[in-house]
């Protein structure tokens, strides 16, 4: 793949990331953005709660939407679209979701390195100021697949 | 055994995570198969998967506690923290829970998740669950 010569821009990069994969199965959608912030949508399915009793969205896809709008935020705050590896994601929940109700999240990358992006961020279904969780988070930026294009790498802690 | 008394919920069915019928220390081993739903970057598993998986086995893990002390609360989460280790590859991910504290309002459970080397894994979860 060669580099875009134009800035990330979330919104854009969102038509093609949302086609596929996880994100694309959980139906993801981008929201806003700002200069170092993404915020992205999961809309509510019905097989996607976590507990029989509650039309409720899972806590697992949740992390999936909060991982997916951090690794945009570190692009969107770098300007730049590389490949970024999760080493530590932590996610406080405040409240259940309300029923029925999808959930947006929106993360903010507040301090990148020549080698490492640290995000927070909330998940919120109605008012932001009413989050469903926060979360922290810490990523590390990776050329390419370090295992194929950095022998010296293999197995080196938090790449593999 | 573990796999009789516990059902995974919709979440955890519909991206494919299953039970193994294998127990670690009498907790269910859960097992999520590689595809096109759990993958991020190309023909690597997504860390949201990942974490997924994680967290079912923790809930599972805790399940399994729980009815072996014959209690039945509503379980809630609090927190987790997912360390993610390795690069999850294109083949089946596994994953299995331990209960570091079972306690009456409070559980605290560890979870391991690996592909081919149980003794190398991939990725690590501590959970915090609140039982009312």
């Amino acid at each position: 793949m060669t580099t875009p010569a134009a800035r990330f821009d979330a919104r854009t990069a969102s038509q093609w990331f949302f086609r596929h994969g996880h994100t694309g199965w959980l139906g993801l959608r981008f929201t806003d953005q700002g200069d170092n912030w993404v915020e992205l949508e999961l809309p509510w399915r019905a097989d996607l709660i976590g507990d029989p009793g509650r039309e409720v969205l899972a806590s697992g896809p949740i992390i999936s939407l909060m991982d997916m709008a951090s690794g945009m935020a570190i692009w969107q705050t770098r300007g730049t679209f590389a490949p970024v590896a999760t080493l530590d994601l932590r996610v406080d929940y405040q409240r259940p979701a309300r029923p029925r109700a999808s959930v947006r999240g929106r993360v903010e990358c507040y301090r990148t390195t020549r080698s490492a992006a640290f995000v927070r961020g909330i998940a919120y279904d109605a008012d932001p100021a009413d989050p469903v969780a926060h979360v922290a988070g810490c990523f590390m930026t990776i050329a390419a697949d370090p295992r194929q294009e950095v022998p010296a790498l293999k197995g080196a802690v938090g790449l593999g | 055994m573990a796999d009789t008394i516990i059902e995974l919920p919709a979440y955890a069915r519909s991206l494919g995570i299953k039970l193994t019928g294998e127990e670690e220390a009498g907790m269910p081993v859960l097992r999520l198969d590689f595809g096109e739903m759990v993958e991020g970057r190309p023909r690597h598993f997504h860390g949201g998967a990942t974490a997924g998986l994680l967290e079912t086995a923790g809930y599972a893990a805790l399940r399994t506690a729980l009815v072996a002390a014959g209690r039945d609360p509503v379980m809630k989460p609090i927190n987790i923290t997912v360390q993610y280790l390795s690069a999850g590859r294109s083949q089946a991910s596994h994953a299995v829970g331990r209960i570091t504290r079972l306690g009456r309002r409070n559980a605290n459970i560890a979870v391991e998740a690996w592909q081919d080397d149980r003794s190398r894994p991939i990725a690590t979860a501590v959970m915090n669950i609140l039982m009312v």
